[in-house]
């Protein structure tokens, strides 16, 4: 199945961040863009939607690091020793996406800005026996 | 549309102690001690046979305690059952839903009194789990995957009003050390004293231990030090919410039966509930909750009041940049000029707009479903002259407005009173 035939789903946009690829949705009628996906546009109500590859670029809008984690990332690792960042990114494509800022250093908050320049990164991890990939990002 | 069909009065109000209250009290244990309380402050009494339904708000009984279904339980508890007793879930707004239910029950004519409820018992779990059952209130599917927590959420909220208005950690630090010296006067609080006590005590133990005693010259100073470890960035300990136990329960009534209860009914004359994209990204602008400015625009003009009116304010600080966002969403001030008027000591209780005179969820603690009614529990007391100890502002309020925010801010729920 091409990528254009994929059913507008979350299943569909997480099995592409599983194949490392950044997946948005954009209204035809509209041009609005949107990530992760939707079937209906909420600027127009039109549902016709295609998909649209993000260049994953993007810079920070909202970050923080965290010391006292979710039982996932306390899983990962991660804790008041070793905290994780969490970041809100606007891609240059315009929409705001959710994920793991890594390559970054944690115990550092000050050394990290609103506005700085990221790219998209798939992070792996295993649970349970099984891979699963989280989209994520790190500093160009 | 925008209309109470008819006037509807807060005519009782009460609460439990606010605390860590597991296992010596649980949510029924709570909710009958709140119920209690609330009944002593109903002048001319009231009975169960008089209330037309019990509506309860809780976020999560389900995870934190397993058990669901809570609406029938609260009201067997006081002699409600079989009358109709609804739950409502907004996570942190859940009574503040409940109460707004209820009002516009009773402002239909459907129901003539309402006892409204909030609950929650949070500590049966560690807070590990507890982090976990309030992640389950943000974008499950796209926000958890990236590591988000509560702590975390606000604190990229205060990340990016920090880039966008300069806004400081000792701002935030202010929130809370007023927050802790209201708290400190409220017998129903779970922290019951100011930041300098508990740095003076902190200093007393060290000594005591023979320990090297930091020289702190003041809260900031050991606010900004190791015993106010960092949650999640900017966000320390002491910019955090408590984790609570604890109970509410308001009485409601319909304007042609209030006389009966009391001659100083509470009426509550605008309400408004406003929502927002789950997650922080699906928002356009993260240094505000768009949810509270469209519950605040609703009640201001149920009222016909605006924000120069109000003379007191219970908002929800479920953090401490929270408190200052809401100052400006509600339209108190300016974006980016509530911390100056923090600073100025505005919002002190001898200030000219105090908020959080119960402590806030800072340091009355944060039953995250309780909440909601506990914020109209303060303005009850506060409006009725009868806040405990040295907390009742110096001025008579004719005026007030609860701020309810539910989650990320995905939902908010705002109400004014006046007498
Ligand atoms: C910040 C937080 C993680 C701290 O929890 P914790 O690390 O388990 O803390 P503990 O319960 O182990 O307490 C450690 C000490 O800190 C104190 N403490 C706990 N939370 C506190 C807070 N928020 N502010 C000040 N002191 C706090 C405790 O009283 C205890 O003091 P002691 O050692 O003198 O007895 C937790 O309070 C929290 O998650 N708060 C936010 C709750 C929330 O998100 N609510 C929903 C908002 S939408
Ligand atoms: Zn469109």
């Amino acid at each position: 199945m091409s990528e254009n035939e994929k059913d507008l789903t979350i299943e569909s946009y997480l099995e592409f961040l599983r194949n490392k690829k950044l997946m948005g949705t954009k209204c035809k009628d509209c041009g609005a863009m949107y990530v992760p996906v939707r079937k209906l546009c909420i600027k127009c109500n039109s549902t016709n939607m295609e998909w649209i590859e993000m260049s994953g670029k993007g810079e920070i809008a909202a970050f923080t690091t965290i010391t006292v984690g979710t039982p996932f990332f306390v899983e990962k690792g991660y804790g008041r020793n070793k905290p994780y960042c969490f970041s809100v990114i606007t891609l240059q494509e315009g929409p705001m996406v959710s994920g793991q800022l890594v390559g970054v250093d944690e115990s550092k908050p000050d050394t990290i800005n609103v506005g700085m320049p990221v790219k998209a990164t798939f992070l792996e991890t295993e649970l349970k026996g099984e891979t699963r990939v989280d989209l994520g990002f790190e500093p160009i | 549309m925008g209309k109470l069909a008819r006037k509807v009065a807060l005519v009782g109000a009460g609460m439990c102690k606010f605390g860590r209250n597991f296992p010596l009290k649980r949510n029924p244990d709570m909710w009958v001690d709140a119920w209690i309380k609330a009944v002593e402050t109903v002048d001319n009494g009231i009975e169960p046979k008089d209330i037309d339904a019990c509506y309860v708000g809780n976020y999560s009984s389900d995870l934190f305690n397993h058990q669901g279904h809570l609406g029938p339980q609260m009201a067997n508890l006081v002699g409600l059952t079989p009358k109709p007793a609804p739950r409502f879930e907004g996570a942190c707004a859940s009574s503040g839903i409940a109460l707004r239910q209820a009002i516009i029950a009773i402002a239909s004519g459907v129901h003539d009194i309402i006892a409204v409820s909030g609950v929650e018992c949070m500590t049966e779990v560690s807070t590990t789990q507890v982090t976990d059952v309030l992640a389950t209130a943000s974008d499950t599917l796209f926000e958890y995957p990236a590591g988000a927590t509560f702590p975390g959420l606000y604190a990229a909220v205060a990340s990016a009003h920090f880039h966008k208005y300069g806004t400081t950690a000792e701002d935030l630090m202010r929130v809370g050390i007023k927050n802790h010296e209201n708290g400190k006067e409220n017998p129903y609080a779970q922290m019951q004293s100011s930041i300098k006590e508990m740095m003076q005590k902190k200093i007393a133990r060290l000594e005591k231990e023979g320990k090297d005693v930091p020289d702190w010259k003041d809260e900031f100073d050991y606010l900004k030090s190791a015993s106010n470890p960092i949650i999640a960035s900017p966000l320390r300990l002491f910019d955090c919410s408590l984790i609570t136990d604890g109970a509410a329960c308001l009485f409601l009534a319909a304007e042609d039966v209030a006389k009966k209860y009391t001659d100083t009914p509470i009426w509550i004359t605008g309400t408004g509930q406003g929502s927002a994209a789950l997650s922080l990204h699906d928002r356009d602008d993260l240094t505000s909750f768009i949810a509270t400015k469209e519950s605040a625009r609703q009640a201001y003009k149920m009222s016909g009041l605006g924000p120069k009116d109000i003379q007191i304010c219970e908002v929800h600080d479920c953090f401490t940049i929270a408190e200052i966002v809401a100052m400006e969403d509600l339209g108190f001030y300016e974006k980016g000029k509530a911390v100056e008027a923090i600073k100025n000591g505005e919002t002190k209780r001898d200030g000219i707009l105090p908020i959080n005179t119960s402590g806030g969820l800072k340091s009355k603690g944060h039953p995250v479903g309780a909440t909601g009614a506990a914020h109209a529990v303060e303005i009850f007391k506060q409006m009725r002259g009868i806040a405990e100890r040295n907390r009742q502002v110096k001025f008579d309020v004719e005026r007030a407005m609860t701020h309810n925010l539910g989650g990320s801010g995905g939902t908010c729920v705002v109400h004014i009173y006046q007498k």
